[in-house]
């Protein structure tokens, strides 16, 4: 009975997220003990529901170029023809997780400017790490014998690529990029410090005109998105580690 | 004797030439908010350093071109960066007017681009140069001496960057302070919590999905609104709790932006003490229950001890972690280097901007050099300790 919990629970949040998307006044009551001196209870500068949009739009953009290519590096270094760029790659990626999102965001403004380009360049390059280290992982560890197997079958090194070894990786790529997207939804609210539409507008608005209600409406609302985009992801990683242990154990 | 390329210095020769012919070297600026004009290599440095400039680039770059021994490449990396980050001082001197105290200077991208082509090199180098992990703090001291050396002769006094500096040298050094103290103070609150926290995670099942759980939850709250959440409570503590204020515990400032770190630093110390004591080999442990051992005695002398490099990897992660949120800690008046950050940004200054950057960078990179290599010596001593 107890392992139904948790989803019960996920589906609660969904449901409580879409209600407050849908219409954020229906909770007014809740947020209005946080206001002083008859301040809006709810977030007054824009549609909620833009904000959200805009923001898993910039997190979506900027994840979908760090997949694209921080996995086609990934399968340039392990292949014979890269291997030269194999080690520094591998310390490039430690020293790039030493960078501060911040810093990535306020280095990308005297670059490109304000506005959203910033947002995008810092969470295409912090979302880049993860991937590319996870495919890295996933594409140097793939069991020896199950490519010697595929070798002695004849298969080229395209195939086996294509037929063994990103098949057996996709869990841990998967993971990479989980980590990669929960960090960008984090990181994009920091984007509205230079400008971008993101939900950081709302606590930023909320900082700035001392109302808490409006930070914590901004902040609760990046957390379900996190929460809820993770367990996702974490389901679907669960789901194709099963396949690959099925196909592993067919073998 | 046929010539071969490396492939690696395909790239950083590539990207070199870019910087060095195509992209601008230095920009000027009447005042430090206009838009800058930019200024070619030739354009920056007086005569004979500028074409000086372009055939040491264009040396160190045949040397990353070719396949060359794994010294020469070294050299050649470290003497490109060094004539590359000297001129770049000289360049600003001699692009101000006399006398002119608006006039900014400051790097373009055709330098970063040019200091990113070598230190990639140079990283290349390092990297097959497989240093033990006191070679490498030794690398970092190294170069940290010579930043210093090259800040304290005043070659760089003329660059924009600096000249920010200047008219803020002393607050800068508070925030430095201030940055230290909230990245270091909630990462050691961290591990007095987190330490216990862990080792009763490990030892009773029921809690450790629990508060793990918990905690993961806390990382996904983004940082913003996490700083700006702790304000009503901590408020409310003030204010209603006796001697609370005393001690420096107020709705903003530091308070919040003290807790919001320690909060997010719990997670990494808890997780990684968990999966470090989970580690411990039952053999281990059989052996010191064999032996006559307390649980005490087993914890301090057996299994913390073998679970300590991955704890101190938790370490790791937090410290570098909360270096970089630290930043964010200014938008609720924390202080901090993030301070220079939001006020260059608020004020379209981006020399401001890069001078709380680029000490945060710099101390987020030092951090994990050393403690990467701390970790490395943890783990290899380990085995040493088992047999012993």
């Amino acid at each position: 009975m107890r392992a139904w919990i948790p989803t019960i629970l996920r589906l609660l949040l969904l449901a409580v997220l879409v209600a407050f998307l849908a219409n954020p006044y229906w909770f007014e009551p809740l947020f209005r003990p946080l206001t002083q001196n008859g301040a809006p209870a709810i977030y007054n500068q824009g549609s909620l529901l833009s904000l959200t949009l805009q923001h898993l739009k910039i997190v979506a953009i900027a994840t979908a170029a760090a997949i694209v290519v921080a996995i086609s590096l990934a399968i340039l270094v392990t292949r014979p023809a890269g291997a030269e760029f194999l080690p520094l790659s591998r310390s490039l990626v430690n020293i790039g997780q030493t960078f501060p999102p911040v810093a990535v965001l306020a280095l990308a403004v005297p670059a490109v400017g304000f506005g959203e380009k910033p947002t995008l360049i810092a969470l295409f390059l912090y979302g880049l790490l993860p991937i590319f280290e996870n495919t890295l992982t996933g594409l140097t560890t793939t069991p020896a014998n199950v490519v010697e197997a595929a070798r002695g079958a004849g298969m080229t090194g395209r195939q086996r690529l294509v037929g063994i070894e990103l098949p057996l990786s996709v869990p841990v790529i998967l993971a990479g990029i989980r980590l990669s997207v929960v960090i960008s939804l984090a990181t994009a609210t920091i984007g509205s410090t230079v400008a971008a539409k993101t939900l950081g507008e709302v606590i930023i608005a909320g900082l700035l005109s001392n109302n808490l209600a409006f930070v914590l409406q901004g902040g609760l609302l990046v957390a379900a998105l996190a929460v809820l985009i993770y367990d996702a992801l974490s389901a679907l990683e669960r789901m194709a580690a099963r396949r690959m242990g099925q196909v592993a154990r067919n073998d | 004797m046929d010539i071969r390329f490396d492939k690696l210095g395909v790239v950083i020769a590539a990207i070199a030439a870019y910087g060095a012919y195509v992209a601008p070297f230095a920009i000027f600026r009447a005042n430090r908010i206009v838009p800058g004009e930019p200024r070619s290599i030739l354009e920056a440095l007086p005569q004979p350093l500028g074409p000086l400039l372009l055939v040491a680039l264009v040396a160190a770059g045949l040397v990353a071109l070719l396949k060359t021994p794994l010294p020469v490449r070294l050299l050649a990396s470290i003497a490109a960066l060094a004539s590359l980050v000297l001129l770049i001082g000289i360049a600003a001197t001699y692009l101000t007017p006399e006398g002119n105290t608006f006039a900014r200077v400051s790097p373009a991208s055709g330098f970063w681009v040019s200091i990113f082509a070598f230190t990639l090199l140079l990283a290349d180098g390092l990297t097959r140069l497989q240093l033990s992990p006191l070679g490498r703090i030794v690398a970092l001291a190294l170069a940290a001496a010579a930043i210093s050396w090259l800040l304290a002769s005043g070659r760089w006094d003329s660059l924009s960057i600096l000249k920010e500096y200047f008219n803020r040298s002393d607050v800068f050094w508070s925030e430095a302070q201030r940055h230290v103290t909230l990245a270091l103070g909630s990462l050691a609150g961290a591990v007095i919590v987190g330490l216990p926290l862990g080792i009763l995670c490990h030892r009773v099942e029921a809690l450790r999905a629990g508060v793990l759980n918990v905690l993961n939850i806390i990382q996904t709250i983004p940082s913003i609104a996490l700083f700006g959440i702790l304000i009503a409570p901590l408020g409310w503590i003030a204010a209603n709790v006796p001697g609370a204020a005393a001690i420096g515990i107020r709705g903003i400032g530091v308070a919040p932006a003290f807790v919001a770190l320690f909060l997010y630093s719990l997670l990494p110390v808890v997780a990684n003490t968990v999966v470090g004591l989970g580690g411990v080999p039952r053999a281990a442990n059989d052996a010191a229950r064999g032996m006559g051992m307390t649980g005490w005695q087993r914890l301090w002398r057996v299994e913390f001890p073998l679970a300590f490099p991955v704890i101190l990897t938790g370490i790791r992660i937090v410290l570098v972690q909360n270096i970089g949120l630290a930043t964010i800690a200014a938008l609720i008046g924390g202080g901090g280097f993030g301070v220079f950050v939001f006020q260059g940004i608020g004020q379209m200054a981006m020399d401001l901007v890069l001078l709380g950057a680029v000490p945060t960078v710099a101390m987020a990179f030092a951090a994990a050099i050393i403690l990467d290599a701390v970790v490395e010596i943890a783990a290899t001593r380990r085995p040493v300790t088992v047999t012993a």
